[in-house]
């Protein structure tokens, strides 16, 4: 293989264009370049999602009452709610990228400072949510059999006899706490970056303002992390009574 | 002979100043612990994971060393299980899995496509940092406590029974495993995005093509290991239901999560000594490769079809008789594009001018024990005849034949061919050529013994096998045959050290090779390329017959003179 | 020590060696001629086309479809072969006769527990009449383990929480190693013991003479004992009733449930309805049963199984009974903690005279050892 200089090269020296690495012939392979970066580590989160929903798939399969029963104790209201929340939060995030690439700096803080605060409300619920749980003792370990009998109240008796197997209960909100609480550590990484970007626009940063793509890949994350949640609230909180 | 493009290329990417190059521009510790030059951070790659090289050794050491006797030498069953899952783990997360694509890989990739960097040098800087604090995470559990569950980590004894440093652990290989994982993002995104002008995809080093299958599988595999371990984790602490079936849980499960990685993984490792040993043969034959695309894209097939067949892992595990064949069937089929590589590569050679270096003796060598260890693998692929094989020493051959054998050998050519751009340093040749010869015979008198104390019934795992005596001899054989390996592992450190202090120079291109990495300097400057290449040849554009006449021109000369000393003979400049 | 001793291959004692071996050696064969060809062909190459020899290097090739079809196919072809032969020996394995002898066997860290069907007891050891075939139906109380008798070509993980099976016919009499090898924690490697071959007669009244551990109750005994400790035939009656089904003869019926479905009540089922009745709920009936799960032990349930299997038979034994012999396996019939199962079996295996060969304190020296192989 043989190669000749590229004429058009200028070089050791690219600093002239602003927020261009080093690295990098010119915006377009950067720009492009971060793109693939991004939709590749999206792929590997939803592998990393993915071996979770087959557990959850493959349990709920199985222990289909016992599922449906234990799901009775989750409040569907705040399910909702939060949902609605992250779905808004989305849609600020859209606008935050639109107006990146309108370069309208301060739309798009705007818009960013919506979306964190729309996420913070969202754990805010989850963190009452989760709170009831823990009081009721739902959550795995030893004694959650017997404390979970009394949350479960009329549910989980029938006849006089426990209904409910409570391994499998336990099974279920063991999966909840691990899904849901690997979703919100996302969330809190998410809250992290946009309020970096946030900085990023707020002082003028090159890297931000002559180039919309670290606010779009920003919003690809962001999307991506209400999109998980788009499958939880179903797979969680409405669930139709097994045959 | 050499083609007159490459002087051109050579003449405008030689830096003016000699001395300047990715090694020398700055001295401080912190220009290397906070580097974003993908050469200097596979330096780092290089040094860390001989380090763990070293550490699994050592324990390989002891193993055999503690297998002479039936009734074991020096160690309590506890320690002995405790030291081969140290190895295991070790070898595997920590020296296999990154060896090739995080030191060579990363070094050669941007080189080769004539790029200036990977795309993301701080991602690549902190993919180090989650390898060193893994592998100091699972340093630290080892020494504090020990791990005794084998690299496997089978549910329910992990998460429930062994007492050992588990948590710990799991945590340092569920850390290395993100290392993995932007390697493979910061691969993707390079080879789509950062290719020089006129380097299309079947201009590529069939070593690239390697890199980006093995990208693929890192970046698709990993996560699913990384969150069961970590389910692992959260069942050893919080009793969280999901392995143990005392509690509900389903214990094969864990084995089907597990094996959808770490069958992956194994191509994960192989894959880029495949890509290497393409290099390797392509070079020292002086020709293109033969039948390029085939051999390329057999990498992506054996990357896909390699995600469906965990299963055959677990014929005997109680999964369903029908899955098992599913499974079965498949292995056989991803055993054809390794086929089609090892008859690709064998006939290149035909025709070729055939230079017996030594990464070409590396070469050769491992295409006969790949063979060895490839073929032995569909005896375990087939669901009736891995019944009796399933856990013995058979398996552990199988496996050491295609790592040790495979991965280890491609590894060490590798680093043979590429040192002296690496290093800009010239080792001895004849030592080398010696020792590649010492660690094949080693590496089969080790483990040759092992498939037939495996066929014979010998469980792997096991310290003690005085209720077994019949099996003594064969231990002893490999225990010898380690001891050769285990010298022929150690000498390369020694000879390759010596030739930073006192090697000859290389210049840029040593071997008269082809491709982008060989036209700029050794060691190559900072941004790589002086000016950015444009590709106008197409890939291992050797010409065998030309250079043929040229060298029994040479040949005539050599025969003349009384100095017979011969490395580099290949370039002609 | 034994550097004159390099045995070639395991004996071959049961009805799948001589298939397995025939494949084995094709295998090798096959291995040997790809690895001869790879390796002539590269040495050949190597030494013809080196680097200053005068060879015909004119018109070289670097593209070929019909070679790249060729080793495409051949090795697609030859592999489905290979996949034909193991695959139908592997069904053979997974497919046991309808009039196998059942023995059953647990495995616990760090010890195999063998029963056979009249209740005869033993540890570590196998006994088996020769030309018989024999199934056995495995579970494990603790961690994964697996049965493995290299001279019979079987082997099967041991699992806990549901039962697993493996068969054979043993065709030569004598003693062979039996293996756990599912690494299952630090005595895994003394996890082990033999398999005896028997001839019919000797078996015979090896099994009737009770084995080497005494054997007071059999496995339907045992069975029946536990079936009114903790009260199954509260619900459970000779015939249907508006609280529960009746048990009698329901073994190996085909059964159908409230959603429409049904099974074959093999023991897997069994074991399942005793243990998660709420799986498969039995046409006609509600939620009504307790679940057992962590109630009884699994031996309690093989029992139990054992013993619904006979029910409604002659040879059961009556259900409201009393059960007067005395038994040292009694004690083992109470339930255990799930959590402390694995000190338990740490215990059964130090307290348990018949668990042979876990010798741990002083290993044996060396020689002793290989003097002991030459005898056996
Ligand atoms: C680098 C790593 C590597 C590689 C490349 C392979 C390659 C293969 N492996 Fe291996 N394997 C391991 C590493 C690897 N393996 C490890 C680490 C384990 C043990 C894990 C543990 O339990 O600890 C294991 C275990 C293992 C098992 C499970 C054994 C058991 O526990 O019961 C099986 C079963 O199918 C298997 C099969 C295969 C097959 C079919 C291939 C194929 O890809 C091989 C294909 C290659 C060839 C076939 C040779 C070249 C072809 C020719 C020369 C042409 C002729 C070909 C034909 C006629 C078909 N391997
Ligand atoms: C990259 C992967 C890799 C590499 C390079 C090796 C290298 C070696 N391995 Fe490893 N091995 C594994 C991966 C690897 N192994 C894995 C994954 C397992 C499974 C673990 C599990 O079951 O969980 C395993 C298991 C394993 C076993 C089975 C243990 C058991 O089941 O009980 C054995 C036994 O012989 C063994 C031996 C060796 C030897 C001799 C080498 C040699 O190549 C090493 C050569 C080096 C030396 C010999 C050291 C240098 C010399 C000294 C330090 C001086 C002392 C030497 C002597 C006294 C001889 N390995
Ligand atoms: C409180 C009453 C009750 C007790 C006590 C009880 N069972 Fe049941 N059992 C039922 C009912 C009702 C059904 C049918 C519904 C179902 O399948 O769950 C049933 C079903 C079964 C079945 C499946 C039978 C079929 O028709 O398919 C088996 C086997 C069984 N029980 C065994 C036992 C054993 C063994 C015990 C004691 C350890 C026991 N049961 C104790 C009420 C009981
Ligand atoms: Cu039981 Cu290994
Ligand atoms: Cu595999």
């Amino acid at each position: 293989m043989s190669a000749i200089s590229n004429p058009m090269d200028h070089g050791h020296d690219h600093g002239h264009e602003p927020g261009l690495h080093h690295q990098y012939e010119d915006m377009a392979q950067q720009s492009e370049t971060y793109i693939v970066g991004m939709w590749t580590f999206l792929v590997s989160e939803v592998m990393f999602f993915g071996a979770l929903f087959l557990i959850y798939t493959l349990y709920r399969w199985n222990y289909q009452l016992d599922f449906y029963i234990a799901h009775e104790h989750l409040d569907v209201k705040l399910g909702a709610i939060n949902t609605t929340v992250l779905l808004f939060s989305s849609f600020t995030m859209v606008m935050a990228v639109q107006s990146a690439q309108l370069k309208n700096r301060l739309k798009v803080m705007g818009y960013l400072a919506v979306t964190v605060l729309c996420a913070c409300t969202f754990l805010v619920i989850k963190y009452f949510e989760y709170k009831s749980k823990f009081a009721d003792h739902l959550y795995p370990g030893a004694g959650f059999a017997d404390d979970a009998v009394k949350a479960f109240g009329n549910h989980a008796l029938e006849n006089g006899h426990v209904a409910v197997n409570m391994n499998h209960a336990q099974l279920f909100y063991g999966l909840y706490f691990g899904m849901t609480g690997l979703h919100a550590l996302h969330i809190i990484v998410g809250i992290g970056v946009i309020i970096s970007l946030i900085r990023l626009w707020f002082n003028r940063a090159n890297t931000v303002i002559h180039d919309y793509v670290p606010t779009e890949m920003v919003g690809l994350y962001w999307h991506f992390v209400d999109l998980v949640w788009i499958f939880l609230f179903p797979l969680f909180y409405l669930m139709p009574l097994p045959r | 002979m050499s083609s007159p493009a490459i002087t051109k290329g050579e003449l405008k990417n030689q830096p003016q100043n000699e001395e300047v190059n990715y090694l020398n521009v700055e001295h401080t510790i912190s220009s290397w612990l906070l580097t974003g030059d993908h050469k200097r951070i596979a330096m780092l790659y290089l040094v860390s994971a001989s380090f763990f090289f070293f550490l699994g050794s050592i324990a390989a050491g002891l193993i055999r060393f503690e297998l002479t006797s039936p009734a074991g030498v020096v160690l309590e069953s506890e320690t002995y299980n405790k030291i081969f899952s140290a190895h295991g783990i070790i070898m595997i997360f920590q020296f296999l899995v990154p060896a090739i694509p995080a030191i060579l890989g990363n070094f050669l990739l941007p080189l080769m496509i004539g790029a200036r960097d990977l795309a993301f040098p701080r991602l690549n800087l902190a993919s180090w940092y989650m390898f060193m604090v893994g592998g100091a995470l699972i340093l630290i559990g080892m020494i504090g406590g020990g791990v005794d569950t084998g690299w496997t980590f089978y549910t329910p004894y992990s998460s429930m029974y062994s007492n050992t440093q588990v948590t710990l652990v799991l945590v340092g290989i569920f850390i290395s495993g993100f290392s993995s994982i932007t390697t493979g993002i910061n691969f993707v995104a390079t080879i789509h995005k950062m290719r020089a002008p006129g380097m299309t995809w079947f201009r590529l080093p069939l070593f690239v093509w390697a890199m980006y299958s093995t990208s693929l599988l890192m970046i698709l595999g990993t996560p699913v290991v990384a969150i069961t371990l970590l389910l692992v984790v959260f069942e050893r602490l919080f009793k969280l239901p999901i392995f143990s079936p005392e509690l509900g849980g389903d214990p094969v499960l864990f084995q089907h999560l597990f094996w959808f990685y770490s069958h992956p993984a194994v191509y994960i490792m192989i894959l880029p000594a495949f890509g290497i040993i393409s290099e390797l043969i392509a070079n020292f034959s002086r020709k293109r490769i033969f039948g390029y695309h085939f051999v390329a894209f057999s990498s992506i097939a054996i990357a896909g079809l390699g995600f469906l067949v965990w299963g055959h892992h677990m014929f005997i595990s109680s999964q369903s008789m029908y899955e098992s064949i599913v499974f079965s069937l498949i292995s056989f089929l991803v055993a054809v594009p390794s086929a089609i590589k090892i008859f690709n590569w064998t006939t290149t050679m035909y025709k070729g001018n055939i230079r017996l270096q030594s990464p070409m003796i590396y070469a050769i060598g491992f295409l006969g024990i790949f063979t060895v260890g490839g073929l032995t693998g569909l005896f375990l692929g087939g669901t009736g005849t891995d019944v009796h094989l399933t856990a013995t020493y058979f398996v552990v051959a199988h496996f050491h034949y295609v790592m040790v054998g495979g991965t280890l050998l491609g590894f060490l050519g590798g680093l043979h061919y590429w040192w002296p751009k690496m290093t800009g340093r010239l080792y001895n040749d004849g030592i080398a050529k010696v020792n590649a010869v010492i660690v094949f015979i080693g590496f089969n008198l080790t483990f040759f013994p092992q498939f037939i104390l495996g066929w014979m019934g010998m469980p792997r795992r096991y310290h003690y096998y005085y209720f077994a005596p019949e099996f003594q001899a064969y231990h002893i054989m490999s225990t010898l045959g380690s001891s050769v390996l285990g010298f022929g592992l150690i000498l390369p450190a020694f000879y390759l050290t010596m030739s930073l202090i006192n090697g000859k120079k290389s210049g840029p291109n040593p071997w008269g090779a082809h491709g982008l990495e060989w036209e700029t300097a050794s060691p190559p400057p900072t941004s790589n390329f002086l000016e950015t290449p444009i590709v106008l040849d197409e890939v291992y554009d050797f010409d065998p017959v030309s250079e043929h006449e040229q060298d029994m021109k040479d040949l005539d000369k050599w025969e003349s003179t009384t100095d017979h000393q011969s490395f580099p003979t290949e370039d002609h400049h | 020590m034994q550097f004159n001793n390099f045995p070639l291959s395991p004996p071959r004692a049961s009805n799948f060696a001589q298939e397995y071996d025939a494949i084995f050696y094709a295998l090798v064969g096959l291995t040997a001629f790809f690895t001869l060809v790879v390796g002539v062909a590269v040495i050949f190459f190597a030494i013809r086309y080196k680097k200053g020899t005068r060879a015909d290097r004119s018109r070289p090739m670097y593209e070929n479809l019909f070679l790249e079809l060729t080793w495409t196919i051949v090795p697609l072809v030859i592999g489905l072969v290979m996949f034909y032969f193991g695959t139908s020996l592997y069904v053979k394995m997974r497919t046991p006769p309808k009039n196998a002898t059942e023995v059953f066997v647990i495995g616990k860290q760090w010890m195999w527990h063998v029963q056979h069907g009249n209740g005869v007891r033993e540890n570590n050891t196998l006994h088996v009449p020769v030309g018989v075939p024999i199934k056995l139906t495995m579970i494990s109380q603790d961690v994964l383990h697996a049965f493995y008798i290299p001279a019979f070509r079987v082997q099967e993980h041991v699992v806990p929480g549901r039962y697993t099976q493996l068969w054979f016919t043993p065709t030569e009499i004598g003693e062979y190693h039996l293996f756990c090898n599912m690494y299952c924690g630090t005595q895994h490697s003394e996890m082990g013991g033999k398999v005896v071959v028997m001839s019919q007669k000797e078996f015979a009244s090896w099994l009737s003479e009770g084995g080497q551990s005494s054997a007071p109750l059999s496995m339907e005994q045992a069975g029946a004992k536990i079936y009114n400790k903790v009260g199954c035939n509260n619900c459970h009656g000779a015939e249907d009733t508006l609280r529960a089904p009746s048990l009698y003869g329901i073994y190996n019926k085909r059964r159908t449930f409230a959603d429409g479905t049904s099974l074959i009540a093999d023991e897997e089922y069994m074991r399942s309805s005793i243990l998660r009745p709420y799986d498969h709920i039995t046409s006609g009936y509600g939620q009504t049963m307790p679940i057992y799960e962590g109630q009884v032990t699994e031996e309690d349930v093989l029992n139990l199984v054992a013993y619904i299997k006979v029910l409604g038979t002659p040879t059961a034994p009556s259900p409201t009974s009393n059960v007067n012999r005395k038994s040292a396996s009694a004690t083992a019939l109470g339930t255990n903690d799930a959590t402390s199962l694995a000190t338990n079996a740490v215990q059964a295996n130090t307290d348990d005279p018949d668990a042979s060969p876990t010798r741990r304190a002083g290993s044996p020296a060396v020689g002793a050892v290989a003097a002991e192989g030459r005898n056996r």
